[in-house]
């Protein structure tokens, strides 16, 4: 395995490469928008300074695929009033500093004491097995069609051991049905689409099939080392020179034709879809899970207080939603590094490690403010 | 004979029997000082003379006891380390301990223990030391404070202000092992990572290379919490200048660099503990780093960078030949959650 990543980060493999799609993007002769979809991808793009090499001739929009960015605040204020309450309350390290109406999990964590980091859904399930007093243990969980299989995993066994002292609030978001949406957004004008690895290796290449047929654009699978990173560049721009509009895996190594139906058979057990909002894209229809009616003595949602907490209005000038359709970058938001950073974050994107804003504070603060 | 209760109790903070029982039994064997007296408030120390320098620090690492070391070898090496990036000999020691009800005597004998024969190995005198107890929940097993004073070498001249354009950056190790040994050690961490902690003394390393290079190093960080990004980016803000790093040329472990991949994390963030960042001449690089090939504590010296002009900005250039910024390290260092 060693041996496979080593190749797949190979530094002068990755010059070579690149210095060819610097040619085909020079023999295009005009300038492209590629967006990648994926938070991760941000990241990557940024941190191999691929972005910073290609600005000229291939720019690099950020898309939906953070799902900590995507959570609207309406539900992070629901996750803040959660762990106000009276009992424990399990979060992945992102969601700590996502600012709320009023508050943030970080806040309520100095406040109470009673929320924990976690790294997988089931340490939730072993928090849960460890209070037999009953204490009610509730998973906040947010993440896409990848994290999906392991939280639905987690409630499978505590229904078998009937431990409903485990409780979840599903900010589950579905990925697919909000880049349809995006996709027919006609202020969006991409060249070409590089698609999530990890999701992709969930639902599989075939999935994704629509985005040739319906917004006529050619998008390329791809995994995070520095060549895959490069090879679906490479690929999309052979597509564009050829005017040619499909759906290819440049990730073969992960992703099959059909992706991974186990996993998508675990999930749909436990959750089903359903209507939500996502920050920036307003409602999406079926672009989130709710769990199924067998499960409803694990749900988290009726420990919200409901009266206490309704649809806030996201921060006034803060651009998360334009940026998060690929609409705006970073440095085009007025609070961006100047009221906005990592540690008084005026919106999620700033927050999480994959978010625009922290890719782009982290690794292109000045070119952002003065470029 | 009264058997040794085996848990730390209210009873041994209070001052009287039980102190003097967890000094007599427990501290003074492993230290061997006949300065730590249970009964006088102060320690006298030999005549001092020179310039000195004092540096202090506490230390509540979590766990107690991780791959390649513990708090009490933290305690040390992380106040002489202090002293040494300072070019400052250690000579003496103080210790503070914040003691948790509960916490088992067996860690905390091998903690002092650990404490005892690091400052032993570089000849580090501990003076005087103090041990308060907290009620069970009021702490976290045992922290320790540590106030380090060090002669200062002759002829050695640690200035941010010499620093100018063209100026060598060496970092001594590899980047980052102490950070992901203590974050993964953690309880219920889903999985473990092959890398123990740098957590060494860097003291003789630094003694030789200063005797070797002399004039030619100019200033030193020893960078612990927020990693050599955090360390640089302070010493270029501070001078004012830039910092070009090369990637390719940090020293950082596959599996530390493969577990931050997989948690969303940069290794130059990563906390170390047996880490110097050195700013040498442009001409003495090499030769800086070959003083330091093979002594203890040093694991990887290379030449990462250099300096140019600027207003404070440190840069890394990828194999791809782009760069990123690296800013100051801000919150907790999280996980990626997809």
């Amino acid at each position: 395995m060693k041996g496979v990543l080593t190749r797949f980060s190979d530094p002068d493999l990755g010059r070579s490469v690149l210095a060819e799609i610097q040619g085909k993007a020079e023999a295009i002769g005009r300038p492209l928008t590629f967006m990648e979809v994926c938070g991760t991808h941000t990241a990557a793009y940024s941190f191999t300074g691929l972005r910073d090499v290609l600005d000229d001739a291939v720019r690099l929009r950020s898309g939906p695929g953070c799902p900590v960015c995507v959570t609207p605040p309406g539900d992070i204020d629901r996750m803040i009033a959660l762990a106000g309450g009276d009992h424990i309350t399990c979060t992945f390290g992102d969601m700590m500093d996502v600012p709320g109406s009023g508050s943030s999990l970080r806040k309520e964590r100095a406040r109470s004491g009673r929320v924990r980091i976690i790294y997988s859904p089931d340490e939730a399930l072993q928090l849960a097995r460890g209070h037999h007093d009953g204490e009610t243990v509730v998973l906040l969980s947010v993440g896409f069609e990848t994290t999906a299989p392991a939280v639905s995993s987690v409630l499978r066994r505590a229904a078998a051991e009937d431990r409903t002292n485990l409780r979840v609030f599903s900010a589950q978001r579905l990925l697919l049905p909000a880049l349809r949406v995006l996709l027919c957004d006609p202020e969006v004008n991409l060249d070409g689409l590089i698609l999530p690895g990890h999701v992709a290796a969930v639902l599989g290449r075939a999935a994704f099939e629509f985005v040739g047929a319906e917004a006529g654009i050619p998008a390329v699978v791809t995994g995070f080392e520095v060549i895959d990173l490069l090879c679906a560049l490479d690929c999309l721009l052979d597509m564009v020179g050829r005017g040619e509009v499909a759906v290819k895996n440049r990730y073969g190594r992960a992703v099959r034709e059909m992706g991974n139906p186990a996993a998508r058979g675990v999930t749909s057990r436990v959750f089903e879809q359903c209507d939500v909002q996502w920050r920036g894209l307003g409602t999406v229809r079926g672009g989130g899970l709710r769990l199924r009616e067998e499960f409803a003595a694990f749900d988290a949602a009726p420990l919200v207080p409901d009266d206490e907490v309704g649809d806030a209005d996201p921060p006034e000038q803060c651009r998360c939603g334009d940026i998060l359709r690929g609409q705006a970058e970073p440095g085009d938001c007025r609070l961006f590094a100047r009221i906005c950073n990592p540690l008084r974050p005026s919106g999620p994107c700033m927050v999480s490690r994959e978010g625009a804003c922290s890719t782009y504070y982290r690794h292109h603060r000045e070119e952002s403010l003065h470029g | 004979m009264v058997e040794e209760p085996e848990l730390v109790e209210m009873a041994h903070g209070d001052g009287g029997r039980a102190t003097r029982e967890l000094i007599d039994r427990l501290f003074r064997p492993a230290f061997g000082e006949e300065h730590l007296s249970a009964s006088d408030d102060a320690a006298p120390i030999a005549e001092l003379s020179g310039e000195w320098m004092v540096s202090t620090d506490t230390f509540v690492v979590s766990p107690s006891e991780f791959p390649g070391g513990d708090v009490g070898k933290l305690a040390v090496c992380g106040t002489v380390n202090d002293l040494a990036a300072c070019g400052a000999r250690p000579v003496f020691l103080t210790a503070g301990f914040v003691l948790e009800e509960g916490l088992s005597l067996q860690l905390l004998r091998r903690v002092v223990r650990s404490m005892a024969s690091t400052a032993s190995a570089d000849g580090v005198r501990l003076v005087a030391a103090d041990t308060k107890v907290v009620g069970r929940g009021s702490g976290d097993g045992v922290y320790i404070n540590t106030t380090g004073l060090g002669q200062t070498m002759p002829g050695v001249e640690l200035d941010a202000a010499r620093i100018v354009p063209g100026d060598r950056i060496i970092a001594t190790g590899y980047v980052g092992d102490h950070g992901m040994a203590v974050l993964t050690h953690r309880e219920g961490f889903p999985f473990s990572v092959p890398v123990t902690s740098d957590c060494a003394s860097l003291w003789p390393a630094v003694e030789t290379m200063l005797s070797d290079a002399g004039d030619a190093v100019k200033f030193m960080r020893d960078p612990t919490r927020g990693g050599i990004a955090t360390a640089l980016k302070e010493i270029a803000e501070q001078v004012p200048v830039d910092v070009i790093l090369k990637e390719e040329d940090i020293p950082v472990r596959d599996p530390v660099r493969s577990a931050a991949d997989m948690l969303g994390l940069d290794p130059l963030y990563l906390a170390n503990e047996g880490n110097l960042l050195i700013v040498v001449h442009e001409d003495a690089g090499e030769r800086v780093v070959s003083s330091l090939r093979s002594r203890r504590g040093v694991t990887a010296p290379r030449v990462i960078g250099e300096v140019v002009e600027g207003s404070g900005a440190v840069r890394a250039v990828t194999s791809l030949g782009g760069t990123r910024d690296l800013g100051l390290f801000a919150g907790d260092p999280l996980p990626r959650i997809c």
